[in-house]
């Protein structure tokens, strides 16, 4: 049974802000935001579309230490437009890894961590979000060359669309039991493909299909941890000094390819079947 | 989207600035900074149309006290409550007290 006492102190990420996520994860000492919200970076669309706006755009960036790490965390507010990420809040994130990068060529390494809770690109602003989020990529490719770019999915929202690829390009990935992870969610797979494929409707099999514990059992994210501040700060002070303990899964396209020529699409997937599948093909654990 | 601007008499400029709450369903995002002495200055942009006479009576409510600092009052709303519209107000205005820790 589970310490029940431990249980009742303890502290929930999910439930945090953007912003308190950032300062329950960095070092009290020298933490500092960078484009913080009286800057007023708000979305130009937004307004135009009679949409009230967030003065940070709905990202957070924050720069501090980690242990005797330095650390850049990239925030996404769940609260705010679903976590999507428009052009404002997709620019800052970019622009904090180009940053980084910058730092870590000049002898001055600092690892990024991307809390990433997102439907996606916000669809009021199309092509402007896709863009900033394809910087987003390109940025960690990049820095992954040079040390971990570590991704973090937590719930409630999860992680879908492009920001789903920039969670499977980190060099590690955390998630929650209540996380979700997927290029497509659930309304949208069953709005393209029919509701006997996928019923949005059924939470068990949607978080049997994308969660968290999942995703870690195929091998798409490293460690399942719980909801809890203190146990997510203490595994990413261990992740940001540790070298990634596998290959990028991304560099390893014919592991994958071999894995879809396995998949018969006539056949109704399940937890089971699929944890099978990359078992005997990827040799996932 | 509406917009409302309000005014209100007030003493020497707050401290310092603070932000509270977020632009989430049911919330709203609070950004308090000194303002010109004499005067607090409440900008409101709400996501709900049609409700300027309760806004304005919360607002008054809490703006209408003696002895308050200067303000100037930003407001980004998604729909929230009076009472949390109250309460976020007061969790920012407690944060520019000097005295205060940082939160």
């Amino acid at each position: 049974m589970r310490d029940v006492a431990a249980l009742l102190q303890r502290q929930s990420f999910v439930e945090l802000p953007a912003r308190a996520r950032c300062q329950h994860l960095l070092d009290d000492a020298g933490q500092r935001e960078l484009l913080g919200p009286f800057e007023r970076l708000t979305s130009p669309w937004l307004p135009k579309q009679n949409i009230v706006t967030q003065s940070d755009d709905g990202v957070v960036i924050m720069r501090g230490t980690l242990g005797d790490t330095k650390v850049v965390v990239a925030a996404v507010e769940p609260a705010f437009q679903g976590g999507s990420m428009g052009e404002v809040g997709g620019a800052k994130i970019a622009g904090a890894l180009t940053c980084a990068l910058a730092d870590v060529k000049a002898g001055d390494p600092v690892v990024p961590i991307l809390l990433l809770e997102t439907g996606g690109v916000r669809l009021q602003e199309a092509n402007c979000g896709l863009a900033a989020i394809a910087e987003i990529h390109d940025m960690i490719v990049a820095l992954r060359e040079h040390g971990p770019v570590i991704g973090v999915i937590t719930g409630p929202v999860g992680c879908f669309g492009g920001m789903s690829i920039a969670a499977g390009l980190c060099s590690a990935l955390l998630v929650t039991r209540e996380a979700r992870l997927g290029l497509n969610g659930p309304q949208v797979i069953e709005q393209e493909a029919g509701v006997d494929e996928f019923d949005s409707r059924d939470r068990p099999m949607i978080w049997s299909l994308l969660g968290g514990e999942q995703r870690v059992a195929t091998g798409l994210a490293e460690d399942l941890v719980d909801d809890d501040v203190a146990a997510i700060r203490d595994l990413l002070a261990e992740r940001v000094t540790a070298a990634p303990k596998t290959l990028a899964r991304t560099t390893d396209i014919a592991r994958f390819e071999a894995l879809l020529e396995t998949v018969d699409p006539a056949e109704q997937a399940t937890a089971e079947t699929t944890r099978a599948m990359f078992d005997q093909t990827t040799g996932a654990a | 989207m509406q917009t409302l601007s309000l005014d209100y008499p007030a003493g020497t400029p707050a401290a310092r600035r603070a932000l509270a709450g977020v632009v989430g369903s049911g919330d709203l995002e609070v950004l308090l900074e000194p303002g010109e002495s004499g005067r607090t200055t409440v900008a409101i942009a709400t996501s709900v149309d049609g409700v300027d006479d309760i806004w304005k009576a919360v607002i008054d409510r809490i703006f209408s006290e003696d002895g308050l600092p200067a303000l100037k009052v930003e407001i980004n709303d998604f729909g929230a409550t009076p009472a949390v519209v109250r309460l976020r107000i007061a969790q920012a205005m407690e944060q520019t007290n000097p005295e205060a820790s940082h939160a």
